[in-house]
C-alpha cells in the first residue's frame, strides 16, 4: 500500500510542475480533436481498482502527444503496475497515431487511429477494452502475466461532433495479435462532454464554471470474430470531470462502474496532463 | 471517356482556383461571413476574449498578436477587415495546410469573444481599431 502510494505521489508531484491542456476529459475515448501542430503534451494517467477475489493494484500510463501536422499526431505510451501483495512491474509500450482525412470542420469529423503495441499480460492500464475478457485476468501473478507478452495491431474509427458547446465522440476498435493466430478483437468507447460555461468570464478565475467540463463514458468489449457480441466482455460506465487550472495543469478524475459480473466493480482514474506549446520554437532562435 | 476527362479538368480548375485564392477568408461561406457576433465591441467581452487569446492563441500569434516567426500576425488589415463571421469560420473550419488547427472544441460564445478581442487591437499598420467593414458583424 505504501509503495502504491508513493507511486501515486510520485506521478502528480512530477506533474505538478506542467501547463495546461485543452481538451476533451475523456480517459478512454478519442475525440476528433488532434493535438495543435508543434505542441507536445505530457499525460500521467494513475488507474487504482480492487478487482474481487484479485489484489488491489495502481497503474500508472506515461503519454506523450505530439502534433505533428494539422491532420497528424503521434503519441507514444508507457505503462507500469504495482499489485499489492505481488510486485511493481513494467508493462510495455504503444506507439499510435492518428490522422484526420478531412479538412474543416464537418457535422461528423472522422479520424484514423493506427495503434502498435507491445505489452504483457500482466498491463492494467485500461486504455481500451476489447475482445472477451473477464475479473478473472486480474487474479493472474505478476511474474506469469509479464512473462507472456503480446504484439498487437489496433485500429479505430473515431467520429466526432462537436454542437451548442457539447462534444460526441465515439470509437469503433479492431485489435490482432499479431504474435499468436487469434481471430481480431473488437470494442467500443463513446464519450458526451460539455464545458460547465460556454463563454469566458472577464475578470481572472481559477474556480469559475469555464474552466471544468464534464461529461460520462461508456466503454466495453464487443467479442471477437468467431464471438461478436456482449458475451464475456466487460462493460463500464463513468462520469468524468476536468479541472483546467489557469496557467497550469490540466486534472481530471473518473471513477468507472463495472456493469456485470465480468467488470472490475470500480476503477478510480487521475489523469495530469500538460501542455508544451510549440515546442519546435525552442530550436528555432526567431520563432522564440 | 469524354465526360469523365471534363469533370477531372474542371475539378482540378476548381482545386487550382480554391487554392491560389488571395485571401483565406474569401472561402468562408456566405452563410457564415453573415453571421453576427453577438459581442461585437462589448468591453467584457475584450476582456474575456484577451483571456482566451493568451491561452489558446498567443502561443503562435504572439502576445501581442503580431504574429511569431513563420505564424502570421493578426492586426494585419486582412484580419482586422475581415468580417467577424469569416474569422468565426476560420475558427472553426482551422486551415490544416497552414498548420491552423480547428477550434470547434472551443464553445461559440468563447469563440466569439476572443474575434471581439481580436478586432479591438486594430490594424497595426494604421494604429486604429476596425469595426468589420467588409461584414455586418456588429
Amino acid at each position: 500500500m505504501k509503495r502504491s502510494l508513493t507511486f501515486c505521489l510520485l506521478a502528480l508531484v512530477f506533474s505538478a510542475a506542467a501547463c495546461r491542456a485543452q481538451e476533451w476529459p475523456y480517459f478512454v475515448t478519442y475525440s476528433q480533436d488532434l493535438e495543435e501542430p508543434g505542441n507536445l503534451e505530457v499525460e500521467f494517467k494513475t488507474l487504482q481498482a480492487s478487482p474481487k477475489y484479485a489484489n488491489p493494484f495502481v497503474s500508472e500510463t506515461v503519454e506523450l502527444e505530439y502534433g505533428a501536422t494539422g491532420y497528424w499526431t503521434t503519441e507514444f505510451y508507457l505503462s507500469g503496475q504495482h499489485t499489492s501483495n505481488d510486485s511493481t512491474v513494467f508493462d510495455g509500450f504503444r506507439w499510435e497515431n492518428r490522422f484526420r482525412p478531412l479538412a474543416g470542420d464537418h457535422f461528423i469529423n472522422p479520424v484514423l487511429y493506427v495503434e502498435y503495441e507491445n505489452v504483457n499480460n500482466a498491463d492494467r492500464s485500461f486504455l481500451e477494452v476489447t475482445g472477451h475478457s473477464s475479473i478473472a485476468d486480474y487474479r493472474i501473478a505478476n511474474a506469469l502475466g509479464r512473462a507472456d507478452t503480446e504484439r498487437a495491431l489496433e485500429l479505430k474509427l473515431i467520429l466526432g461532433s462537436n454542437f451548442h458547446g457539447w462534444n460526441v465522440s465515439e470509437n469503433f476498435i479492431a485489435e490482432k495479435n499479431l504474435r499468436e493466430p487469434e481471430p481480431w478483437e473488437f470494442g467500443y468507447a463513446v464519450g458526451v462532454g460539455r464545458p460547465l460555461a460556454l463563454a469566458a468570464r472577464a475578470t481572472p478565475c481559477v474556480f469559475c464554471r469555464e474552466n471544468f467540463l464534464a461529461g460520462v463514458e461508456l466503454y466495453g468489449g464487443l467479442g471477437d470474430l468467431e464471438g461478436f457480441g456482449l458475451k464475456a466482455t466487460q462493460q463500464y460506465v463513468a462520469p468524468v470531470v476536468t479541472f483546467n487550472i489557469p496557467r497550469g495543469p490540466a486534472v481530471s478524475f473518473e471513477p468507472a462502474f463495472g456493469l456485470n459480473a465480468n467488470s472490475v466493480g470500480a476503477l478510480y482514474r487521475v489523469k495530469v496532463a500538460y501542455e508544451f506549446q510549440q515546442i519546435a520554437n525552442w530550436f528555432h532562435k526567431a520563432d522564440r | 471517356m469524354r465526360r469523365t476527362i471534363s469533370f477531372a479538368l474542371l475539378s482540378v480548375l476548381a482545386i487550382a482556383a480554391y487554392a491560389s485564392s488571395d485571401s483565406i477568408f474569401e472561402r468562408a461561406p456566405d452563410s457564415d461571413r453573415k453571421k453576427v457576433n453577438p459581442y461585437a465591441n462589448q468591453s467584457d467581452a475584450v476582456a474575456a476574449g484577451s483571456k482566451l487569446f493568451s491561452d489558446h492563441c498567443a502561443k503562435c500569434h504572439g502576445s501581442d498578436a503580431m504574429g511569431r516567426g513563420r505564424k502570421p500576425g493578426l492586426r494585419t488589415k486582412e484580419v482586422q477587415q475581415a468580417a467577424d463571421g469569416e474569422i468565426f469560420w476560420l475558427l472553426r473550419n482551422g486551415s490544416t495546410r497552414h498548420g491552423m488547427p480547428s477550434w470547434s472544441s472551443l464553445p461559440e460564445p468563447s469563440r466569439w469573444q476572443i474575434i471581439t478581442y481580436i478586432k479591438s487591437l486594430g490594424d497595426s499598420s494604421t494604429g486604429s481599431s476596425t469595426s468589420s467593414p467588409r461584414g455586418n458583424g456588429q
